[in-house]
């Protein structure tokens, strides 16, 4: 196949230029693009922190911007998100190892009774996308699944998803759970999905409604950075 | 198969569709994750009942309890090896009460998303969804569905396979998307996008439109963006928004916002008009009165939507030409990479 002419080598770039190809790349969904841009900056000695931070996260904040803006749509989104795992892949293992800052850690399912996943699976993606950990317990569960997942992983954020009228009132039916435990304040709740809006979040007692998988990411950054603040005070 | 509808459209300059599906075989008790296709064979009564409360409300039309009854869908009760007996017992039960009234009633054999993705970033191909289509339009015809009615379709591919297995039965066919973020479907179609996505289609539907989506006013700014269609349009809104009240969900649309969403989307250029989510018979009575008792009007403005209906969910709907061409701005001295 004939170069094109303005066809870039992605290793002839300097490390800022890079970063911002890399940005461009997941703009576009090039997987294979980016697991070659990780592996260049590692090789110049990055640490998996920066490259995570300032190349990848980074660039899904852009995506994630145009996403809420109306500019970008879930297919593309999708794209972008599985450009990201696949320079995740890479700096997972060696994050662990340099035991790098942890942004937060989150289990997120659909709730007993409602059986759609795609919303819930892109916000999985949209936070991995921004350096969470997530837990993906899936679909149909009941309270005492993002109980024991949440103590299991250790999570910061309890995310419940609902795509039916009929199995939103349920997330409430979790919250009072950890209520009655006394472990409520112990999660940051976040609830999304089709037919929920921010009055419905607050009548059942989440931290948030959130109204896009762009909006969770937001929302998950400020609660955690808010959640920090207060640990240092208190 | 009948092609009873283009028939009746050919005699009416408007047809009212059925309500809601879904709450209303939850008001009937159905509980959160049982499939409601079950119901074709568990609780016929009720299926009756269903069809039956939109036949007496004054509906020339109504659609099967075969929503979530493709492979895909099915599967997730262990069901998907009985496509085609759900989808043709729905029908059957269907044509039964269309049958026994006075008046014409079109049948519709209600087809819904695969719950998959397709395209790029999907799992599912287009032969795959073409297949499961096809399967499942077959249960539908030979129940004796008079005509089938894909629905609440967020992804352009997936519609566009619908059309293809559909047309590889020959029957006619409506077809409706949900445009439910931001004016646009969950994957970016917009309402003119839709118009200009049927003339792509080799077997195009006999009419189409918007079904659910987010309230009546938004629903209706969906049917004023697709007046240059050729072909006659559907408007299924729901019943307003759902609220939260003393543990369950409850739409907030009464009779009365219904009736006036029903003139309005007449007025804004719909000829198949009805309901989705949280419509019950008591507001088909009064979209059908009203239809019959006021004479069609001058399209409504954004404004008059919005004073009647409801504010929209959004401040655009991504028609408007400044929004339509928007594209982030590229770092220019970065060239794109060839793809591979």
């Amino acid at each position: 196949m004939a170069e094109e002419e303005d066809d870039i080598v992605l290793s002839e770039l300097n490390d800022e230029d890079l970063v911002l190809q890399m940005h461009d790349d997941l703009y576009d969904g090039m997987k294979d693009e980016i697991l070659e841009g990780v592996n260049i900056l590692l090789g110049r000695g990055w640490q998996p922190y920066d490259v995570l931070t300032k190349a990848l996260v980074e660039g899904m904040r852009i995506v994630g911007i145009d996403f809420r803006d109306g500019i970008l749509f879930v297919p593309e989104v999708l794209l972008a998100a599985n450009a990201m795992k696949g320079g995740m892949g890479i700096l997972r293992p060696l994050l662990a190892e340099t035991g790098a800052p942890r942004l937060g850690k989150m289990v997120i399912g659909t709730v007993k009774g409602d059986i759609h996943d795609i919303g819930k699976n892109l916000v999985t993606m949209m936070m991995e996308g921004a350096g969470f950990e997530v837990m993906d317990i899936g679909i149909n569960n009941p309270a005492e699944n993002y109980i024991e997942g949440a103590k299991e992983f250790d999570a910061d954020i309890v995310g419940m998803s609902a795509l039916l009228t009929t199995t939103m009132p349920y997330m409430k039916v979790v919250i009072d759970t950890m209520v009655e435990m006394g472990i409520r304040e112990d999660y940051v709740i976040l609830v999304g999905g089709a037919p929920l809006n921010e009055e419905f979040g607050k009548a059942i007692g989440a931290d948030a409604y959130c109204r896009d998988a762009a909006v969770a990411v937001e929302t998950a950054k400020e609660m955690m950075a808010a959640r920090k603040h207060n640990q240092v005070v208190t | 198969m009948s092609n009873a509808l283009e028939t009746l459209l050919t005699e009416r300059s408007w047809v009212l569709a059925d309500g809601a599906t879904g709450t209303n075989l939850f008001n009937l008790g159905l509980q959160a994750g049982e499939a409601p296709e079950l119901w074709n064979f568990d609780e016929v009564d009720k299926i009756k009942m269903l069809y039956q409360g939109a036949v007496d409300a004054g509906s020339d039309l109504f659609l099967t309890n075969s929503f979530g009854g493709n492979a895909s869908r099915l599967k997730l009760h262990n069901l998907e090896t009985r496509v085609h007996e759900v989808n043709k017992v729905a029908a059957e039960i269907g044509r039964e009460i269309a049958d026994t009234s006075a008046r014409t009633v079109i049948v519709a054999g209600s087809m819904g998303p695969t719950g998959e993705i397709m395209g790029a970033a999907g799992t599912l191909s287009h032969e795959s969804a073409v297949e499961m289509f096809e399967e499942q339009a077959h249960g539908l015809i030979d129940g004796g569905a008079d005509v089938l009615w894909v629905e609440t379709i967020s992804a352009p591919e997936e519609f566009a396979a619908a059309a293809e297995a559909i047309g590889n039965t020959g029957a006619p066919w409506c077809g409706t998307m949900s445009f439910d973020t931001a004016g646009r479907t969950m994957m970016g179609v917009t309402s003119k996008d839709m118009v200009a996505l049927i003339d792509t289609l080799d077997h195009r539907p006999v009419a189409f439109g918007a079904n659910c989506g987010v309230g009546a006013s938004d629903l209706l700014r969906t049917v004023l963006g697709m007046n240059e269609a050729t072909r006659p349009i559907i408007a299924k809104g729901n019943a307003g928004i759902p609220k939260y009240v003393d543990g369950h969900i409850h739409y907030d649309g009464t009779p009365d916002l219904m009736a006036d969403y029903a003139v309005m989307a007449r007025n804004a250029g719909a000829t198949i008009i009805g309901g989705c989510c949280g419509t019950k018979p008591e507001h088909l009575r009064a979209m059908r009165s009203a239809l019959e008792n006021l004479p069609k009007g001058d399209p409504p403005s954004h404004h008059d939507i919005q004073a009647r209906l409801g504010v929209f969910s959004s401040s655009t709907d991504g028609t408007e030409p400044e929004i339509a061409g928007a594209v982030r701005e590229r770092r220019g001295r970065r060239g794109r990479r060839g793809t591979k």
